[in-house]
């Protein structure tokens, strides 16, 4: 099947799309949601868009929205040229939807009478909110089917199974990833699922994620935001403003060996249930020895406050650490790994309740990497095996992609790959 | 069932025991978190915002200004007797201590660096509110026997595990699996019944109890549920190969071996109130987390037993602080009696013969009522360490 029976979208229409610039308020086709700074005041002081062409993806060092609708696909039996051309429609609707115009030409409001819209609507009269869409290709991608297995970079690992995971092979892995970022939840879904129309016949999705409550701050006017442990989470997060350690422990370079990824990073996402119900009943005493800090400022337990360094050496009544070996800021914190760090980008959830009414929330975990086996593996590791908190949470998820360069207007995400760009 | 560090935390819990000797209680009765006092202990003062305050339920909270690692204390009228504390406090972070307390004269200090007599050392006067506070100040002596009788417990489970881990081993290495069988669950009874002492020594939990999820790559599997797969290998992955004989002595005779350590060392463990109350909260938890959910028993369904020798272990607990407990808190003594017995006729509900159903004989309203019962205890029993303890 052709894309061009499946999604009404064409590399014409991404040429066009390019021809035009982004397009912003009022210049776009009929369907053109109302977009721009200054529509709609968010509590979130962040821009209300971001460009989906450059350099890098947005959505990785972008200052964290509040809401995520994450989705992993596998793809379905098609050729190498059919996944360039499922690439291409996405970029195409990606870039327009990031400026608030809708995922097609026509609109969700539009178009031939006796045709269905080319989009879905919800976002109608919603500005964007700031989304952003950025995706990835898992180490699946680069097996026989598409010629890509010379192309893998060898950051790209295959993650170990780490002790306490509880993985569900359901929510585990994936060809491609799209990650959706906004303020308003409803944009977030609006992108997953106009992409994901735009997929079927190519590609189908295998699990999503949607998030609430952004985990980490990724730039230093964020405050930090608290996890459904209720402590502060990220304090020690990379921020964007750390133009030095981004580069440092972010973007891969073409010296990396991947000459195509450079500029790009590499994703891990792990879905880690809490047992909130067993957490709530402990007393504070244990909680703070467990996460290191303070609950309220999220001060490490050895003094200060949330930005002082911890001081893992200062010692309190028997001369035992203040700082558990074992507590969480411990076992994640630079000192331990050598000064390695990642970018934390992760969410809340409430995935309803499960048979035992309890509730199934927890953290889905987003880092990105220019190296997870030197970076993410070490730290999991650590906490796996040593973590106080590994009796209140467990991992049931877990993938891992490499999140290409941004692509330039006049082409798609993963040209590079394909020897195109 | 776990690789992971316990909430038993022997040296970290040892300082609280001492606060158990002078009858004071935290807030439990839900009102307001009543009269509230402030402290700033810098490195040469012990600055109080208040020289008196009305008897009942007090919160000092604690600053620490200065630049060394601070702790504070009030103390009884003779300037000595420790009546509540906060320790550990980091500096520039503030840490609450709540006390009730009767009408009387006290002194309050701090005591930056944690050494010597302590600095600010200054009156406290707490005048009669009219509230009855009536509760017998002196339960060291019951307290000293919660512990003593605590500590003859965990003893003799663990001689009882020795004792029925060699008979299970010796039946598995003779390949007699219908024995082995039938001695899988009676025999981890003991284990699963102070199973938070058990776990606590960091080593041998790993080698003992660890479930296969719980392995990482390249680790060697080894404990009681490495053997459990091989006895009920029905859900074991296609491939699956039982193990040969050398395999199977090696298993048992390590699992006996490291029985023998886990034995000695319980053999000097002494027992602070502490622990035994967060003993109870751990038990429940340890319930919640794996037994209910099946996850424990992976291979041989049998997580009932587990789930009531966890119960039997902490009702154990609850039972020797029983009487210190109705002395300060009635209502929550009767509560927890209450829960503690809904739960039991739950599991009564299950028996059959000298056990229980297996798991997966269970329909899932009834692992519902199971889930929702303990939660119903566990709930109250969080509170069983803040009433007796602090």
């Amino acid at each position: 099947m052709s894309k061009d029976e499946t999604s009404g979208l064409s590399r014409r229409g991404l040429l066009g799309l390019a021809g035009a610039g982004v397009v912003g308020a009022g210049l776009g086709v009929g369907g053109a949601f109302a977009v721009g700074a200054g529509s709609t005041a968010t509590s979130n002081a962040v821009a209300s868009t971001y460009p989906f062409f450059g350099k890098h993806q947005s959505g990785i060092i972008t200052p964290a929205q509040d809401r995520l609708h994450f989705a992993a696909f596998d793809v379905n039996d098609i050729s190498r040229d059919e996944l360039i051309e499922l690439l291409q429609d996405w970029s195409y609707a990606a870039a327009r939807m990031t400026t608030g115009e809708a995922a097609g030409d026509y609109g969700p409001a539009g178009g031939p009478y006796d045709a269905p819209p080319d989009d879905t609507g919800e976002a109608l009269d919603l500005p964007p909110g700031g989304l952003t869409i950025t995706f990835g290709f898992g180490p699946s991608l680069f097996d026989d089917r598409f010629g890509l297995a010379d192309k893998r970079p060898s950051a790209l690992i295959d993650l170990p199974k780490f002790p306490s995971d509880a993985l569900q092979p359901e929510l585990v892995g994936g060809d491609l990833c799209i990650q959706a970022c906004s303020d308003d939840p409803q944009v977030a879904v609006h992108a997953i699922r106009n992409l994901s129309r735009i997929a079927f016949g190519r590609a189908t999705l295998r699990w999503s994620q949607l998030g609430f409550g952004r985990t980490s701050s990724t730039t230093r006017a964020q405050k930090t935001p608290r996890n459904l442990f209720g402590f502060k989470d990220g304090t020690a997060n990379l921020r964007a403003e750390d133009t030095a350690g981004v580069t440092e422990h972010v973007w891969a370079a073409a010296s990396d060996g991947a000459a195509w990824m450079t500029g790009g990073s590499y994703l891990v996402s792990r879905k880690i249930r809490m047992t909130v119900e067993t957490w709530d009943r402990t007393s504070l005493r244990e909680q703070e020895t467990i996460f290191g800090r303070t609950k309220g400022e999220g001060a490490p337990l050895s003094g200060g406050s949330e930005f002082t360094d911890p001081d893992f050496a200062k010692a309190g009544r028997d001369d035992a650490p203040l700082i558990d070996e074992n507590s969480h800021v411990k076992l994640a914190h630079p000192d331990t790994h050598e000064g390695v760090q990642i970018l934390r980008r992760g969410y809340n959830f409430v995935d309803g309740n499960d048979d035992l009414g309890r509730l199934n929330a927890g953290l889905f975990f987003i880092s990105f990497q220019r190296d997870p086996g030197t970076q993410f593996v070490p730290i999991q590791l650590a906490l796996s095996r040593n973590d106080l908190m590994n009796e209140y949470v467990r991992y049931v998820g877990s993938a891992i992609f490499a999140v290409p360069p941004g692509a330039a207007s006049a082409s798609f995400i993963g040209a590079g790959m394909f020897d195109l760009a | 069932m776990t690789t992971r560090p316990t909430r038993f935390g022997f040296a970290a819990a040892a300082t609280v025991a001492a606060l158990t000797l002078t009858g004071c209680v935290a807030n439990n009765t839900g009102d307001a978190a009543g009269n509230s006092v402030t402290v700033d202990s810098s490195a040469t003062e012990c600055a109080i915002s208040a020289s008196e305050a009305p008897s009942g339920n007090l919160v000092f909270s604690v600053t620490n200004s200065g630049d060394q690692v601070t702790e504070f204390y009030l103390l009884a009228d003779d300037g000595l007797r420790i009546v509540g504390e906060v320790e550990n406090i980091g500096p520039g972070i503030s840490r609450d201590l709540v006390v009730l307390v009767q009408p009387g004269d006290y002194f309050t200090v701090c005591k930056p660096g944690m050494i010597g007599e302590g600095i600010g050392k200054t009156a406290f006067t707490v005048t009669d509110s009219g509230e009855d506070l009536s509760f017998s100040g002196d339960i060291a002596e019951q307290v000293d026997a919660a512990n003593a009788n605590y500590k003859s417990y965990v003893k003799d489970q663990i001689e009882n595990l020795v004792v029925g881990t060699e008979d299970f081993a010796d039946a598995y290495i003779a390949g007699d699996d219908d024995t082995a069988r039938a001695l899988y669950a009676p025999t981890r009874v003991f284990w699963e019944r102070v199973e938070t002492v058990a776990e606590s020594f960091g080593d041998l939990d790993p080698r003992m109890d660890l479930r296969e999820a719980d392995l990482e790559d390249g680790q060697e599997w080894t404990g009681w549920h490495a053997i459990e797969k091989d006895l009920w290998p029905a859900d074991a992955e296609a491939g699956f190969e039982a193990y040969d004989q050398s395999k199977r002595e090696a298993l048992a005779s390590q699992l006996v071996e490291d029985t023998n350590t886990l034995y000695s060392n319980v053999q000097d463990l002494e027992f602070t109130l502490d622990q035994q109350t967060n003993g109870a909260i751990g038990l429940l938890d340890e319930v919640a987390s794996g037994k209910v959910t099946g996850e424990e028993e992976f291979w041989s369904h049998t997580d009932l037993w587990d789930f009531q020798a966890n119960i039997d272990g902490a009702r154990v607990l609850y039972d020797g602080v029983r009487d210190i407990l109705v002395v300060k808190d009635e209502a929550l003594a009767t509560t927890l009696d209450t829960e503690f017995e809904e739960l039991q006729t739950l599991l009564d509900a299950q028996r059959e013969g000298d056990g229980f159903r297996l798991y997966t004989e269970l329909s899932t309203a009834e692992i519902r009522a199971f889930s929702d019962q303990v939660n119903a205890l566990a709930e109250p029993l969080s509170r069983l360490t803040a009433v007796l303890v602090l």
